[in-house]
Order: C-alpha cells, then sequence, then structure tokens
C-alpha cells in the first residue's frame, strides 16, 4: 500500500523503521515541519527536550555508549548547527554512533546567505564519519538507512544529515522502508585472515611475557566474555585504556590496571618491561604513549583494530589483524595453547606495591581532608554491582576512573579523545535513559559542570535519576596541576567564584546537599543513593589534592612522578 | 616556509563515487597534515560513475602513505594509491599566451616550436597561443625560451597519469565489491 506524505513525515517513518525510541533534540524554523510530524507519534518517539543542542549531541552520546545503540539529535540550522559540533567531534574521537539531523533553509536559498543558513555539510565533514544534505525528497530514506549503517557498524562514528527545507515540505509516495546492508565504497565487518590469526597466537605462545592493552574497541564489539577467556586461557595480563576499563572487571584477578597519564604504575611499566604487547580495539592516543619513540620499544607489537587505518598511525606494529575484536578475540582465544605465565603475572606485585604505598593509601586512607579517591571509590561501593560512572573532564575525571569499581560491560562513558568539558551532564542524563534500570553516578568538577549546567532542566521536566557528585575545589583544578607542577604555582585564570551549587539544583527541583567534612560523607552518599530521583552532592575538596600517578605530557611512559618529590624506579 | 628536504614528489589518485563535496574532503585530509597541494586534476575514470581525482605533493612516504589510508577511510572513497614517477605515465599540459607581434621578429620560431615539441593553437593579430604538453621539466623549459617574448600568460594543468602495472586495481575492487554485494543480499534473504 503506498501512500503520498511529506518529507518530515517519511523521516519520522524512518526513524521508527531503524528501531529509534529516542531523540535528543530542540525545535527551530527550518526544521519545525519535522517536529509538527513528531507531534503525532509522540507514543512511539520520545522526544527529550534538552537545553542547548549541545547538551543534545552529549546526551545522545550517553545514550549510545551504555546502550550500544545509534544516538539521534534532531536540531535546527544555523546556530543550531553550529552548537552540535563539539559532540559530533567527541563522538568522531570516541567512535560513537550517532545520527544528528539538521534542518537547513530551502534548497532555493542554499549560498545566499539565508537567514540561519550555515554550510553545515562543509563545516561537519572534518568530524563526522558521514555527512549529507537532503536536498530532494526522494533521497531521504536513502540517506537515512545509509546514515544508520555507516553510524552504527564497522568504527562507529556520528554522521549528519542536512535535511533542506524544501525536501521537508515536498510530498512523496511512501512505499515503506528499506534498512542499508551494503555500501560499495565501504566494508565495517571485513573477513579476518585467518593467517594473520594464526601468525599472532604464534607470537603469543611463543611470548614469555604478553601484555593485552583492551580498548573502547572490545567494548563496541561486545567482546568482553572474549577477551577474559583469551587472557585466561593463556594467563596474559590485561590492562586497559580509559574507554576500555569496564572490559574486564575490575576484581579479576588478571586485571593490571589502566595506562596512560595517569594510569595506574604497574600497567605503565609492564609495556615497558613485556615481550609481546597485544593492542585490541585501541589507537595509541599520545595520552596513552606519552614520547611514542620510547613506547614499548622492547616488545614485539600486535594491533588489532576494525579501522586498518590506525595501523602504524601512531604505532608501527609487528603484526596485525584487521577486524572486529570479538570475533578476533574468539579466533585467537580458539588458536593459542593454553600457558602459565606465574613469574610474569607477579612482576606487576612491586609496582602495585609501591603504587599502594605512595599514592593509594594516602589518597582512601586521609583522615583529615576529604579526598576524591575516597569520594569515588565509596560511591562505588555503595551504588553496587552494574553502576554506571558518567564523568566529566579534569582530576574529577581521572580521579573517579581511577578509583570508581566495573563490574559490568558499558560501564565507564567520559570523553577521552576530545576531553570535552561539559560532556558530563547531560551525557549521565542520555546514559540514564539508554538504561533506565542502572544506577548512573555522575562525577564532575565546579567547572565542567557549568558549561552545561543548563541541562538541569532536562532532569527537572523528564524526572531523570542521575546522582551527581560534584568534586568541587572552587578551581579549574586539573589546569591548577599543570601550573602547579610545571608552572611555578602562577595560578592564571583558574579560580572560580561558583554560585551556591545546592540551591541551584533545589531551583531545579533537584535534592541536594553540601559534604563539607569526611565524617559527614558515607552518610550522605546513602541518602544520595536511597532517593528517588536525581540527587546532587556538592563535595568539598581541597584544591591542593593533585592526581597521581602522573606521566608529563610528551615523556616516556617510564618517566611516572608519584607525588611532588618522588619518581618511580624501576 | 617549509623545506622540502628529505621530501619527494608523490602521485596520489583517489577514485571515488561522483558526490558532491568529495574534494573537500580529500583536502581536508592534505591540509591537516601540512601537505602543500602542487597539483591536482579530477575527471571520470574508465569505470562509468566512478571519478579519480590525480594529486601531487611533495611528502615523504610514511606520511604520505598515511594520508593515503585516512583518504581511503572517507566512507565514499572507493581506492587511493600512491606513486613515484617511476611507476607511472604522466603528463600535464601548458599553455602560453604570447603577442603576436613579438613573435613575427623571431627567426627561429619554428626551431623553437619544433624543438619543444610545442604547437600553436590560436593566431589573432595580438596574441598567439601555444600549446606545449610534457613534464614539469619540458613545459618549464619552454616558458624560459618564450619569456623573452614577453609572455603574457602562462598556465600549467594538474598532472593526470595512468599506472604501468599491468593489474587495473580499481577494477578488480569494484568486481570483488559486486560479489560482497550478492552475498550479502543472499545472506538477508535466507534470514
Ligand atoms: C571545553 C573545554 N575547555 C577547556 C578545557 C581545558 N581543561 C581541561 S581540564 C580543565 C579544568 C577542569 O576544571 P573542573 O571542571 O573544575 O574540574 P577539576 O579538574 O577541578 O576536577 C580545563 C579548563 C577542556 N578540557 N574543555
Amino acid at each position: 500500500m503506498s501512500e503520498i506524505i511529506t518529507g518530515a513525515e517519511a523521516l519520522i517513518r524512518s526513524l521508527i523503521a531503524e528501531g529509534v525510541d529516542t531523540i535528543f533534540g530542540y525545535p527551530g524554523g527550518a526544521i519545525i515541519p519535522v517536529f509538527d510530524r513528531l507531534y503525532d507519534y509522540r507514543q512511539q518517539l520520545r522526544h527529550i527536550l534538552v537545553r542547548h543542542e549541545q547538551g543534545a549531541t552529549h546526551a545522545a552520546q550517553g545514550y549510545a555508549r551504555v546502550s550500544g545503540r545509534t544516538g539521534v539529535v534532531i536540531v535546527t540550522s544555523g546556530p543550531a548547527a553550529t552548537n552540535v559540533i563539539t559532540g559530533l567531534s567527541d563522538a568522531m574521537m570516541d567512535s560513537t554512533p550517532l545520527v544528528v539531523i539538521t534542518g537547513q533553509v530551502g534548497s532555493e536559498l542554499l549560498g545566499s546567505d539565508a537567514f540561519q543558513e550555515t554550510d553545515v555539510i562543509g563545516i561537519t565533514q572534518p568530524v563526522t564519519k558521514w555527512s549529507y544534505q537532503i536536498r530532494n525528497v526522494e533521497d531521504l530514506r536513502w540517506a537515512v538507512a545509509r546514515a544508520f549503517y555507516i553510524a552504527s557498524t564497522g568504527r562507529p562514528g556520528p554522521v549528519v544529515l542536512d535535511f533542506a527545507k524544501n525536501a521537508q515540505v515536498a510530498t512523496m509516495e511512501w512505499k515503506g522502508y528499506k534498512k542499508c546492508h551494503f555500501v560499495r565504497t565501504y566494508e565495517p565487518n571485513p573477513d579476518i585472515n585467518i593467517a594473520d590469526v594464526e601468525t599472532v597466537a604464534q607470537m603469543i605462545n611463543q611470548a614469555e611475557r604478553p601484555l593485552i592493552i583492551s580498548g573502547h574497541g572490545v567494548e563496541i564489539s561486545g567482546g568482553e566474555k572474549e577477551l577474559l577467556n583469551l587472557a585466561e586461557k593463556a594467563q596474559i595480563p590485561v590492562v586497559t585504556t580509559l574507554l576500555g576499563m569496564s572490559t574486564i572487571d575490575s576484581g579479576a584477578k588478571l586485571f593490571k590496571g589502566l595506562v596512560g597519564m595517569h594510569g595506574n604504575v604497574a600497567a605503565n611499566v609492564a609495556i615497558c618491561r613485556c615481550d609481546l604487547l597485544i593492542a585490541i580495539g585501541m589507537r595509541f592516543d599520545d595520552r596513552v604513549t606519552g614520547d611514542p619513540g620510547h613506547f614499548a620499544n622492547q616488545a614485539k607489537i600486535v594491533h588489532i583494530d576494525i579501522d586498518s587505518s590506525e595501523f602504524g598511525k601512531i604505532i608501527k606494529p609487528d603484526a596485525t589483524i584487521h577486524g572486529d575484536a570479538r570475533k578476533v578475540l574468539a579466533l585467537l582465544a580458539g588458536c593459542v595453547a593454553p600457558a602459565q605465565h606465574d613469574e610474569w603475572l607477579a612482576d606487576f606485585d612491586r609496582a602495585w606495591q609501591v603504587e599502594n604505598e605512595k599514592v593509594i593509601a594516602p589518597e582512601l586512607n586521609s583522615t583529615r581532608r576529604i579526598t576524591m579517591g575516597i569520594v569515588a571509590r565509596h560511591v562505588a561501593e555503595a551504588a553496587g554491582k552494574g553502576a554506571v560512572l558518567v564523568t566529566d573532564v579534569g582530576q574529577n575525571q581521572m580521579m573517579s576512573a581511577r578509583y570508581f569499581k566495573y563490574t559490568a560491560p558499558r560501564s565507564i562513558i567520559t570523553s577521552g579523545g576530545l576531553g570535552t568539558m561539559g560532556f558530563g551532564l547531560p551525557a549521565a542524563i542520555g546514559a540514564k535513559i539508554g538504561a533506565p534500570e542502572r544506577t548512573v553516578c555522575f562525577f564532575t568538577g565546579d567547572g565542567g559542570l557549568q558549561m552545561t549546567v543548563e541541562e538541569l532542566g532536562v532532569i527537572l521536566q523528564y524526572g531523570i535519576d542521575v546522582k551527581i557528585i560534584l568534586l568541587n575545589n572552587n578551581f579549574l583544578g586539573m589546569v591548577r596541576q599543570w601550573q602547579d607542577l610545571f608552572y611555578d604555582r602562577r595560578f592564571s585564570e583558574t579560580q572560580l567564584v561558583n554560585p551556591n551549587f545546592v540551591m541551584l539544583a533545589n531551583s531545579y527541583g533537584i535534592a541536594a546537599e553540601d559534604v563539607e567534612t569526611l565524617d559527614k560523607l558515607d552518610a550522605a552518599i546513602d541518602r544520595m543513593l536511597a532517593h528517588k530521583g536525581a540527587y546532587l552532592l556538592n563535595v568539598n575538596i581541597d584544591p591542593e589534592e593533585l592526581v597521581y600517578p602522573m606521566i608529563p605530557a610528551g615523556a616516556p611512559i617510564s618517566t611516572i612522578l608519584l607525588n611532588k618529590d618522588e619518581k618511580y624506579e624501576n | 616556509m617549509e623545506e622540502n628536504n628529505n621530501k619527494e614528489l608523490f602521485t596520489v589518485t583517489v577514485f571515488s563515487e561522483n558526490r558532491v563535496g568529495l574534494l573537500n574532503q580529500i583536502s581536508i585530509i592534505f591540509t591537516r597534515r601540512k601537505l602543500n597541494i602542487e597539483s591536482l586534476s579530477v575527471s571520470p575514470s574508465s569505470i562509468k560513475g566512478v571519478h579519480k581525482f590525480t594529486i601531487t605533493a611533495y611528502a615523504d612516504e610514511t606520511t604520505i602513505a598515511k594520508l593515503v589510508q585516512q583518504v581511503e577511510k572517507r566512507i565514499d572513497v572507493l581506492k587511493s594509491f600512491y606513486y613515484r614517477d617511476d611507476e607511472i605515465v604522466y603528463q600535464e599540459v601548458a599553455l602560453y599566451k604570447v603577442p603576436t607581434a613579438e613573435l613575427l621578429n623571431e627567426k627561429n620560431l619554428e626551431a623553437i616550436i619544433r624543438h619543444h615539441n610545442a604547437r600553436i593553437l590560436e593566431i589573432t593579430n595580438e596574441y598567439t597561443v601555444i600549446e606545449k604538453t610534457g613534464h614539469d621539466d619540458e613545459t618549464t623549459a619552454l616558458f624560459e625560451e618564450l619569456k623573452r617574448f614577453d609572455i603574457r600568460q602562462f598556465v600549467r594543468s594538474g598532472r593526470v597519469a595512468v599506472t604501468k602495472s599491468p593489474e587495473e586495481y580499481v577494477t578488480m575492487y569494484i568486481e570483488e565489491r559486486a560479489r560482497r554485494k550478492e552475498e550479502v543480499e543472499r545472506c538477508l534473504n535466507a534470514e
């Protein structure tokens, strides 16, 4: 049965056919026809009205990363389209599937500097996986189907559809929807070369000190079980990137820590001591490698990724496997010989001891002041299994990531590649919407919270149950830390005069309390978690607290500062 | 100004779907890596619906190899390759516009044209247009020679190139993709 419908209506029907249930958006002149049609589909499509379009993109990211589904955003043209750029860049860097639909002036006006016209395709091309302007209603279904296929498959990423107004109002014959399963120029699911798998299995069998770095790609592919199977069978210790932290249970015996600038000493040291480094679904970001010239030079390097353009981009591999991480891990687990590496596994103990003694114990055993580590650890313990950590950027991010406990896949949502302050609040909202049954613990700083604080309105309007833990040091803490360590304590423009956050939260109908002293912390955490609905804890943090360990930017990863006076000595 | 030390001239070819905005996507990838595009030409290829970009740039091989990977990663790009000059047959066309009066006083005009294997495209009372097809050094040599006639306009096209390899990789790739498509469709129908 065919009907004549408008492009706007066809878009809505196409989204429903793609299985979309939630849209994050904000209306405006160049997209009104779509919002008008949405009105009739309120039962099938839940629209979350954000307060700023940047918030829509981060919320969609939170939704996508917690659920594995594509996040959908609909906004208008011009300023709305430029407001989504940060979210697109963030999603591009952190491989997050998004379909962002921007309204556009009618095609007859394109290129004329019409009211609220922006060159959306031109601006978004460098920060999207694909972008396409729909000028003709006949292109609509093709473009939407392609957009979802491209965004969600292979290495996921953001896609923009710039929907010209004339195409929204024009009519077409609706003959149903056809999903896209093939694009000639794009192969998201490459056949895995079995010879490559066998080569790598041999390398693993021969290695005495193999080490796995598990990245976001393991999470995206859903390969957590396969990772553990491989690691256990060949007794390979596992370290993770920031975005890969929940790819293995924090309590697993073979889990040896977080790599990178603020990672665990043992994890970074292991990179300098292993004889085989197996990097899976990660891209050797400079926050992980430090000086790439001094990265694992002693080891053979295996790089496994779905995106072959990552091979050799930063670190030259000795072997590669191109393919989906989960499938590759399953194949490898089948090929490798069972092995024991007792001595190698014991090799991590010393560095862990040093970190425990010099960094972790002082952080967690503080009896005087509230430390960020204590807050994160106590929240994690009280929230229990399955809680999701969402962070903003800065000290709050590194501390909460380091001291939280991960017990389930897809449990850390943080802006890794772009390091976007303001990511956290909307991402936490999106995460709660994407996983309503899970407790969402959102850690933020006083700077970052205020970058997208307007999204508290979304919590109010939709009653989103997000637990907000504000680690409030009245400073742009991470920048202050660099000024402290490397700029002679010249605290240029990092001090903030802050509002009363409890009153601010209250004005949005959000329960909140100040936590001034350590003895009040645990009870406050319990109240927060027991509370039905959103809650904000404004926790008083000493601005002098620094995140350690730290590898200074660009230094070899063997240069690990344990505190102001001590370096780790191997 | 950046030096061209350690850098050599590479010819990058890109085969893509015929879609608006691709040139922008490709040139951004050069810009991000601080590579200056020396010459560029875009045309249909021998395969229906497939466009070919031919781009030259000075770079070191590692950089150009990574660039080609990034170009190929763009969704609408089919394939991208890079070559050194000895792997391709290539040409450029140059046009020289010279005042006719200046030429008329030249006794050796015929010899110059012959020597450079150039030809005259148009002669009017005011100007003469000379065409030379060849490599960069050849079109430059003619330029040097014609300089004394007061060249009014000079233009050189982007490089066009075909490979010396007996294998037609793009054609093979497209055939492979067509088989893949059938396979995908078969799987879908089976579901
Ligand atoms: C949008 C944006 N602007 C600036 C920065 C640089 N930056 C990184 S961390 C940081 C300080 C963050 O301060 P705050 O949010 O209070 O968190 P804290 O580090 O104190 O936990 C800044 C300014 C950034 N990452 N993102």
